[in-house]
């Protein structure tokens, strides 16, 4: 944070100055930017066009750029469809990404403010065996995990889909090493005020904590809404599909609506295009100070 | 501190009181201590340590469609998939895809950062747009490339581009010879995460000093790649380790875009696509499963040392 205000008006690498070199370079440099704005946003071009557009349109011999009439109907028809539980699936996803990220963000606060600042023997030792647990690849677990939820009859339940994914090693890590770095001086005012570590947590410490637990927050909800390979573990019968699950269904299943389709893609990244468009300052500080999306 | 902790251990193995003070405020701290760390290490206790100690269990058993097997097999397991074709096939589909994905990944995100970087006006807005695919899943990115890019048939964008230079289409998907499908597995995954190690780069840029460039412009050097060779890039080592390694991690669990993309099949299935199919597909072998993901799991972390060993993580800290 400090970094990026102190560099703002940075000049920036002295180069391409008055030669005509110089000149030939930034012109190349925009021609590549140029391209490179096109190539990002095509996709989401493809998104809108294809979501309000008639198959026909779509699968017609020549490109549309752009659909005359828009198939607004398309918005209805996908949440009509009786074939893919789409509402379903939006709320399951909302009820992980909200709920798992609370969770998450709960235990691994409170467990990385416990290791940073509650004198313990053997702290030392948990500490380590919540770092340990990065050193193995998270995906690769997915069998196992599978395991144990099956064990506890959690397949196909919220419970299933929320509940292994709460503990976080790499948070706690992340909460850890913040906390470290907290000021004592204002954690020991209100001890002396007679706050045991409970109060100076939840009154001094978290509220003054905000903008680092945005920045996990928007970040773990994203890598909640957008996982797929835990909830298809677990969402074997679709009424505990995420829309994740759903769309990828949906792609697979014997007849595919494509406008429809497309539009359930465009109605599944909108909550995530508004998370960046107002809370990007948050996710870009969140993906430096981590470095690690999920 | 410690000499207290000591004291109090005393006090309380010796069932001496003679410091109760001191003995309470000791046993106040472990309570808490538990309160604020006990529930997350239970977690941690149920969904890590234990998947993990029983996966090493079953995997030395023989366990179709059970969790609780009781026929010994010894290590006949891991034989089974270190011998097994399509287990090592899978690996080999992993080592193409990494020696795509790695370098280019790599080399597009720092040039996409130091553009943007570089630029003096509407830089966030550069910056956004090449951020926001992250906010798509690969699910969204497969079901646009597989559908609407790379359908293989004339209304497809990909093809319709062709078709204006007059040729003919392509089944990008499902061409084995030449191997067209890794055009569409390899351009998702650097649509998807380009952004994000670009976002890297950038805060790296960002914390080089400005005096260094200043030195350098003032003992002459050329300001494009002298600068970038001897400046840039050795400023750089502690986040280019950090993106190589995170990468290279990434890929090795490559599922989601193979998975929505091309599906479970031979010519193009990535060990956890594999993994996934023996063990939760029809058949579910749980003993071949858990054995597969052990060895994936060592393989990984090897890497991942020697990766570090290399490049040297322990020096490049910040």
């Amino acid at each position: 944070m400090a970094a990026s205000e102190r560099t703002t008006g940075t000049p920036q690498p002295i180069g391409f100055s008055r030669t005509t070199i110089g000149r030939i370079g930034t012109v190349l440099r925009w021609i590549a930017l140029f391209i490179a704005v096109v190539l990002f946003l095509l996709p989401f071009y493809l998104i809108l066009r294809n979501a309000l557009s008639t198959e026909a349109d779509i699968t017609a011999p020549d490109w549309t750029l752009f659909p005359s009439d828009l198939q607004w109907g398309n918005i209805s028809q996908l949440f009509n469809d009786t074939e893919v539980p789409i509402a379903r699936a939006l709320y399951n996803s909302a009820v992980v990404g909200i709920l798992g990220t609370a969770g998450q963000l709960l235990l691994a606060s409170m467990a990385g403010y416990g290791l940073a600042r509650i004198p313990y023997r053997h702290a030392d030792k948990i500490f380590y065996a919540i770092v340990a647990t990065l050193m193995i690849p998270a995906a690769v677990t997915f069998i196992p995990s599978f395991i144990v939820v099956s064990s506890l009859g959690w397949v196909s339940s919220l419970r299933g889909l929320i509940i292994p994914t709460l503990f976080s090693g790499f948070a706690a890590f992340l909460f850890r090493q913040y906390f470290l770095g907290f000021p004592k001086e204002l954690e020991e005012a209100a001890r002396v005020d007679g706050a045991g570590y409970f109060g100076v947590f939840w009154r001094i410490v978290v509220p003054n904590s905000l903008p680092f637990f945005a920045a996990l927050a928007a970040i773990t909800f994203i890598g909640n809404w957008n996982s797929f390979l835990w909830p298809l573990v677990i969402g074997q019968d679709s009424s505990s599909w995420t829309i994740q699950v759903a769309m990828s269904t949906f792609v697979t299943a014997q007849t595919i609506n494509i406008h429809e389709l497309f539009m359930a893609v465009a109605v599944s990244i909108l909550p995530l295009v508004l998370i960046f468009a107002f809370l990007q300052r948050y996710l870009i500080q969140g993906v430096t100070q981590s470095g690690i999306k999920d | 501190m410690s000499a207290s902790v000591k004291t109090a251990t005393d006090a309380a193995t010796t069932g001496e009181r003679r410091r109760p003070k001191r003995h309470k405020g000791i046993a106040g701290n472990s309570l808490s201590f538990w309160l604020f760390v006990g529930p997350f290490v239970v977690g941690l206790l149920v969904f890590s340590y234990l998947p993990i100690i029983w996966s090493l269990i079953l995997s030395f058993f023989e366990a179709y469609n059970t969790a609780t097997p009781s026929k010994f097999v010894g290590l006949q397991n891991y034989v089974d998939m270190l011998t097994d074709h399509n287990f090592l096939s899978s690996l080999g589909t992993f080592t193409i895809f990494a020696v795509f994905i790695v370098p280019l990944t790599f080399v597009l995100s720092l040039a996409l950062a130091l553009l943007v970087n570089q630029v003096k006006i509407a830089r966030s807005f550069f910056r956004s747009v090449f951020f926001l695919p992250t906010a798509c899943s690969y699910v969204v990115a497969s079901l646009i490339w597989r559908l609407s890019i790379f359908n293989g048939v004339r209304f497809g964008l990909a093809n319709t581009v062709l078709g204006w230079f007059g040729i003919d289409n392509i089944a990008w998907l499902s061409t084995v010879d030449p191997p067209w499908y890794w055009l569409p597995l390899v351009t998702v995954r650097l649509w998807l995460q380009l952004g994000f190690y670009m976002i890297l780069f950038i805060a790296g840029l960002q914390r080089i000093s400005p005096a260094l460039y200043e030195a350098a412009y003032v003992d002459g050097a050329n300001p494009g790649w002298q600068v970038f060779r001897y400046i840039t890039l050795p400023q750089l080592r502690a986040t280019s380790v950090a993106v190589l390694i995170l990468n290279l991690i990434a890929a090795y669990q490559a599922f989601d875009e193979f998975y929505n993309l091309i599906g479970n099949v031979n010519y193009a299935r990535p060990p956890l696509v594999y993994l996934y199919g023996i063990s939760l597909g029809s058949i579910q072998d749980l003993g071949h499963g858990s054995a597969g993901a052990l060895i994936l799991a060592v393989i990984i972390m090897l890497v991942t040392l020697l990766q570090s060993r290399i490049f040297g993580f322990g020096k490049a800290g910040d």
